[in-house]
């Protein structure tokens, strides 16, 4: 079957099967990012946008993006940079493998919530698991993104 | 993983109605999240998210929640947070990650009938009715009880009143299934106690919210209605617990959910 949807910010036209994941089929276009890790739902390493909020891409049938608007971090990358740049400051990176995900669940966060308390950022961040670093890097890193770019 | 061979996407429910009459074999899709988990062959399967079940709405009475609307969209909700000392999003937020609840949506959560759901619990300790296709309305409770296999859940239906309640829960890590959880309400006199993922499908513990309604809220003794309950219900063990530990965590679930509600003024 033939989808059409928007994925960052160009339009998109490709053929998926009915029992594809969104994953699988971002990652057939080039979109190399998405790592599939748990393939249960669980790390939030295949982490992409969908319509702006984030979604597991392992876990959405690809035929449910017809007609929408898909952010993978290619289409995020300057963002994406600058939070990088900090996480790596804070020793909050070391394999990268979870840091696609990660980030693009970072962001997302950043547009949705306004001064999230230290309890409302890890709520919202347990679906990203990270097996190198620990999550205090991560979390100092996340709060000092939230500062600089509040400011 | 599962596969399917040929996939429909009615644009209405009495497309999906008419899909379903003429192909009984046909498969409903929800979020997919536990269907992935398996390596199910599906020839056919049903799309529903293009017959606009995805809204939550509200009026004086009820709370409606569309079959596919997300857990998450069920966790942000104001109205649902406003209600019920905000036990519907709690009982959703402790699914997985943020990403997995914009997935996972809440008719396929209640349809299936899992053993292991957060939601039916909280849901159950609530005057809450689905709404069927074909079955039409009734209570959650009768459609629970109920050996409905055939049918597309549409929209459910939760009665806004001024009960308190209480959701806990234990798991052996914060990603996993719960290996037990426990609800409690109180509507005026009224009480309701669940306890759910036993593993089996939550269930009313019928004896224990008698009782418990019986009592003045100066004499209840949390504790002794907790074991009521942990006797009245039957548990069994798999790979996340024994039927032992877990009656012993129901005692001290439902005795934290009782307490909970009786805190609330």
């Amino acid at each position: 079957m033939q989808i059409d949807f928007i994925l960052n910010e160009n339009k998109c036209c490709i053929e998926v099967a009915p029992d594809e994941m969104l994953a699988d089929a971002l990652r057939k276009i080039g979109m190399l990012s998405i790592r599939q890790g748990c393939d249960t739902s669980c790390c939030g390493l295949c982490s992409v946008w969908l319509e702006r909020s984030p979604v597991l891409s392992c876990t959405i049938p690809a035929f449910r993006v017809h007609g929408k608007k898909v952010t993978t971090i290619e289409g995020v990358q300057t963002e994406a940079e600058k939070f990088a740049r900090i996480l790596a400051a804070e020793g909050a990176e070391q394999c990268g493998f979870c840091s696609p995900g990660f980030i693009m669940t970072v962001l997302a966060m950043k547009n949705e919530l306004q001064n999230p308390s230290d309890e409302a950022i890890q709520h919202y961040l347990a679906g990203n698991l990270c097996r190198c670093t620990g999550y205090m890097g991560q979390m100092r890193a996340v709060k000092t993104y939230l500062e600089v770019t509040a400011s | 993983m599962f596969t399917i061979d040929e996939l429909v996407q009615p644009e209405s429910l009495n497309e999906a109605a008419a899909i379903l009459t003429d192909s009984p074999e046909v498969v409903v899709l929800g979020g997919c999240g536990f269907l992935k988990l398996g390596s199910r062959r599906i020839g056919k399967a049903m799309d529903l998210s293009r017959c606009g079940l995805g809204s939550i709405e509200e009026n004086t009475e009820y709370i409606q929640i569309g079959a596919m609307a997300t857990l998450y969209d069920i966790e942000i909700n104001h109205s649902i947070n406003s209600l019920f000392n905000g036990i519907v999003s709690k009982g959703v937020g402790n699914i997985l990650g943020t990403q997995f609840r914009r997935c996972a949506t809440i008719g396929a959560s209640v349809y299936s009938k899992y053993g292991f759901s957060d939601i039916i619990p909280t849901l159950m300790v609530l005057d809450t009715e689905v709404e069927l296709l074909q079955n039409g309305r009734m209570p959650l409770k009768e459609f629970l009880d109920k050996p409905i296999t055939r049918d597309i859940l549409t929209n459910i239906f939760i009665k806004k009143d001024d009960r308190q309640a209480s959701y806990q829960n234990m798991r052996n890590a914060s990603a996993d299934f719960p290996i037990l959880n426990a609800a409690a309400s109180k509507a005026g006199n009224q009480w309701t106690v669940v306890v759910g993922a036993r593993p089996a499908r939550a269930q009313i513990a019928e004896e224990a919210s008698r009782q418990l309604s019986e009592m003045t809220e100066d004499t209840i003794d949390a504790g002794r209605i907790a074991a009521i309950a942990a006797q009245e219900l039957s548990f069994s063990g798999n790979n996340k617990a024994t039927a032992e530990y877990r009656q012993a965590i129901s005692q001290v679930l439902v005795k934290r959910a009782i307490e909970e509600v009786l805190s609330c003024k």
